[in-house]
Order: structure tokens, then C-alpha cells, then sequence
């Protein structure tokens, strides 16, 4: 059962309040998404540790309920 | 939860080569677009690289998401560290931080001349 957009902004934006997250459903299925997030919570992080900061958030949905999620994150510009 | 086995078996095959790039197929066949993607980054610079197909071994197939503590397959490692899946290998080829990282943990590196 895939996933809608909505539902995915509100799972990130539960663990990051002051993120600004764009979602674009790739191919309408609710299967593949891109997402860019951004959010001072990622200051001093990885780019590994950023993803997995938005994988958490999704509560171990990626890689199952959810099959594509094209990820970028960044730390705003300070 | 890890067992050992399966745990020395993943790091057997991290510490067997330079480059190594967990994946779906092979790198001549690669079987999901994500990993077909990061073979072909790998490729187009020349790196030499061990694929491991995770499709021959469920354990491994799981057994890798643990043990990085992230969820998909592709999963690139460099000496040993793991560096990301699709979406960072190709942030980072884009930014050319791919090169400089190769670069820095000392991996030979020889770009494929670019067919124009």
C-alpha cells in the first residue's frame, strides 16, 4: 500500500517543525517521490546522517511501504 | 537483530576490495535502476569496483540495512565507510565530491574518456 504526499510531509514535518519540505509524486503511483528537506536539524550533519534523520522520521517505511524516496537534504544557509 | 555470521560475512566482503557496491544484479546485469544507476557513476570514472548481489542471499539483503542503519539497496563502501546509496552517489558525482572523496581515501581513479 503505497503512500501519499500529505501523508509523507506530515511524518517528516512531525520530527523537523521548522523544515521547509518539497514533495513531487514522480510518477502519480504513490510509489515514487522526490523530496528535498531542509532544516537547521541537519547543521554539523552528514549527508549519510541527514537521510537518516528522514528515514527515522518515516518510521521504517522507506525501502517498504514506501519503495522511492530521491532524498536530498541541506542545512539553511546560515 | 545481526547474528555474527551474517556480520562477518558482510564485513568480509567490505574488507575484500577498495570499492564495493552492495546491489540488486550484477554489475553487468544490474536488476533494480538505482543500483544500475550507481554502476553506471562507477563505470563512467573508471572505477574498479566488487559488486555483491544481495538478490543471492536474503540475510545479506537484510542483514546490510542493518548493519549501515539504512534502508535501501544500492550501498556504496570506500575503504571500509559507507558513503551513501543512489541519491547521495549521484549528489556527490554532480558536485564532483565523489572524485575528491576516491581521491582521499586513496583509491585509484582513471575517468573512461567521454563518447561525445
Amino acid at each position: 500500500m503505497a503512500m501519499q504526499a500529505h501523508e509523507i510531509e506530515d511524518l517528516i514535518r512531525l520530527a523537523f517543525p521548522d523544515a521547509k519540505i518539497s514533495i513531487e509524486d514522480l510518477r502519480g503511483d504513490g510509489d515514487h517521490y522526490s523530496c528535498m528537506v531542509e532544516s537547521a536539524a541537519f547543521l554539523g550533519k552528514t549527508r549519510v546522517q541527514q537521510h537518516q534523520m528522514v528515514y527515522n522520521s518515516l518510521g521504517g517505511r522507506m525501502g517498504g511501504q514506501l519503495h522511492a524516496l530521491a532524498l536530498q537534504t541541506r542545512a539553511p544557509k546560515s | 537483530m545481526l547474528d555474527q555470521s551474517t556480520k562477518d560475512r558482510i564485513q568480509s566482503d567490505i574488507d575484500a576490495s577498495d570499492v564495493v557496491l552492495f546491489m540488486k544484479g550484477t554489475p553487468v546485469f544490474p536488476q533494480c535502476g538505482f543500483s544500475a544507476a550507481v554502476v553506471g557513476v562507477l563505470s563512467h570514472l573508471g572505477i574498479k569496483f566488487k559488486g555483491v548481489n544481495v538478490l543471492d542471499d536474503d540475510s545479506i539483503r537484510e542483514g546490510i540495512k542493518q548493519y549501515s542503519d539504512w534502508p535501501t539497496i544500492p550501498q556504496l563502501y570506500v575503504k571500509g565507510e559507507f558513503i551513501g546509496g543512489c541519491d547521495i552517489i549521484r549528489e556527490m558525482y554532480e558536485t564532483g565530491e565523489l572524485m575528491e572523496m576516491l581521491n582521499t581515501h586513496g583509491v585509484d581513479v582513471n575517468p573512461q574518456p567521454v563518447q561525445s
